[in-house]
């Protein structure tokens, strides 16, 4: 007998635990997502096509998947060279700075909207000096550009940060040796490494930014076709009782959140089997 | 977040500083340490500071008086209550789903460890309206519920169960890893030896993964206490009586009181900051245990 199959029977609690956590599931994730799209099956698909095409969800589409990849590309950018920095550097306050980067996971977003908003204002600190060369960010699509690339950055250090941790000193050490350069054994040696892990952050950081809400409603503006993201939509939507209309659009970013969701999975699996992990 | 207690440790910038193949030249090193810390001020400590330096512009006075305000103290108390109940219902939850996934095989297992990361791909605002749609007056138990005169949406259980949605993976998430990374021989010797079930679990599993449990439990937490979409949607923004921390924010923001709404922000940014104080102590006593654990 395997020891697989040993286990399986010396252990107790399975059937508990595996029903209390299908139970669970089932009530709080699952039956509630199903009533999305039971919703939306009451309308045909020419009405159903009909409300996701409109030209201010179509506008709300471009902002929110947009921007949200423009500001995953930033993070993954300067998440590379923060996680690089992190661990490859000691300098004074390195264990602060490192404890801070989960800060837009820990900060409530609306508190983090409302900052973002008072420091890019007309009369904030750097409002003031960004105004009087043309550059307005709060109120503008600038605005959701930062607010995104806020949430977003903690997603890219902290996938990256492990692997680069865990990187031996010899394939560097063996690339020098046979001539490479500082550069070169990065770009060939170290960089391929990181692949994975870095789209594994990019894609976390899109998916998160795409849904976001509280940060972005404060500094946005919120003009229709300009600056409405799709999930304030779904709100304007709802307050104006229109039901269907709102769980439509809902439809459309759950599918497209799961598709992303699969792709992440990929990626990890891909990363791990790379990593050489479990 | 998608990183465990297990798999984080410092000091290894020593051991690439000590060979010239590991290392940068100075001036390439000093542009990156600026670029990190320049991104980092502007994104991330600029709005932190932002929130106290707003907070406290009218002075103390008024930054007491708005967080004793009635509407205040209401909602900070709902805030409290709607985290007591949702962190440990997600904490059972997360216990349960860790010993099944990693003591056990079963076909599907893959399929369930990424049903239950589904939450943190759904967007926020989707996650109130779901529950919109189930108990809502036009929802699937809406006409039952206004028979029986029960109100779940627009009341306390409706911000529970959005609560419970947002933050259902956090403990979850942290012990699958964790117990997966452990193994099953330390219970199964338990057992064997004689010790019934829970007893394995309280004195066996539990010291193992008592670190990993409380990072999951601060981080569920932490956003349970600031939720602030989909809440939002299930509020209906009833002062002194739906309304929670993030939410009065937002009403006192709109309303052009500025100092008030960043008094109140200034709470959740210190429980931000409390929260990251007690994860980085968590890791570091997670590295000793793993660094005692590899001397035995």
């Amino acid at each position: 007998m395997s020891p697989r199959a040993i286990s399986r029977r010396v252990l107790p609690g399975f059937p508990l635990a595996l029903g209390y956590t299908l139970v669970y599931l089932s009530l709080i994730v699952l039956i509630p997502l199903g009533a999305v799209f039971l919703k939306t099956a009451t309308l045909t698909w020419a009405e159903f096509w009909a409300i996701i095409s409109e030209p201010r969800v179509v506008a709300s589409y471009r902002i929110s998947f947009g921007i949200s990849l423009i500001a995953a590309a930033i993070n993954a950018v300067f998440g590379l060279i923060f996680a690089w920095v992190l661990v490859r550097y000691t300098f004074p306050g390195k264990r602060i700075v490192d404890a801070l980067v989960d800060l837009p996971f820990a900060l409530p977003t609306a508190v983090a909207g409302i900052a973002l908003t008072a420091l890019y204002a007309g009369n904030g600190w750097l409002g003031q000096w960004l105004e009087p060369m043309g550059v307005k960010v709060a109120f503008t699509p600038l605005g959701i550009l930062v607010a995104l690339t806020f949430i977003g950055l903690p997603f890219v250090v902290r996938t990256v940060q492990p692997i680069l941790e865990d990187l031996d000193t010899e394939l560097e050490e063996a690339a020098a040796s046979l001539g490479a350069d500082r550069w070169q054994s990065f770009w060939w040696v170290v960089f391929p490494v990181l692949v994975p892990a870095l789209l594994t952050g990019f894609a976390l950081a899109f998916a998160r930014a795409v849904g976001e809400y509280g940060s972005v409603i404060f500094i946005a503006g919120n003009l229709p076709m300009v600056s409405e993201i799709t999930p304030l939509l779904i709100i304007t939507k709802l307050e104006q009782y229109d039901y269907v209309g709102a769980t439509a659009i809902a439809v459309v970013m759950l599918v497209f959140s799961f598709v992303l969701l699969f792709l992440i999975n990929g990626l990890q699996i891909w990363a791990n089997r790379r990593h050489g992990g479990i | 977040m998608a990183v465990t207690v297990a798999t984080r440790w410092t000091a290894h910038s020593r051991r690439f500083e000590a060979s010239a193949a590991t290392r940068e030249p100075a001036w390439v090193k000093g542009i990156l340490i600026v670029v990190a810390l320049a991104f980092f001020s502007l994104f991330l400590l600029l709005p932190l500071v932002t929130v106290f330096a707003e907070a406290l512009r009218r002075g103390w006075e008024v930054y007491l008086a708005a967080l004793v305000e009635p509407d205040a103290l209401s909602a900070i108390t709902l805030t409290l209550l709607v985290a007591v109940i949702a962190v440990p219902l997600n904490l059972v939850f997360g216990v349960a789903a860790a010993w099944a996934i990693t003591k056990f095989d079963f076909p599907g297992k893959q399929l369930l460890t990424t049903l239950i990361d589904l939450p943190f791909s759904v967007s926020p605002v989707i996650a109130g309206l779901i529950f919109v749609l189930v108990f809502g007056a036009q929802g699937w138990f809406g006409p039952w519920l206004i028979e029986n005169n029960i109100k779940i949406i627009f009341a306390v259980p409706g911000l529970v169960l959005a609560t419970v949605f947002v933050t259902f993976p956090f403990v979850a998430r942290e012990l699958i890893p964790l117990m997966q990374a452990q193994g099953r021989e330390e219970e199964e010797a338990a057992v064997v030896l004689g010790a019934p079930g829970w007893k394995t679990f309280w004195y066996v599993t539990l010291p193992n993964i008592k670190w990993g449990l409380i990072y999951g439990v601060i981080l569920c937490n932490a956003r349970a206490m600031g939720e602030f979409g989909a809440v939002s949607v299930v509020s209906g923004h009833i002062r002194g009586l739906t309304n929670t921390m993030p939410l009065h924010v937002e009403i006192l923001y709109n309303e052009y009181q500025f100092a008030a709404a960043f008094a109140v922000a200034s709470l959740l940014a210190l429980l931000a900051l409390v929260t990251l104080v007690i994860k980085s102590f968590v890791e570091w006593r997670g590295r000793q245990a793993m660094n005692a654990g590899q001397e035995l």
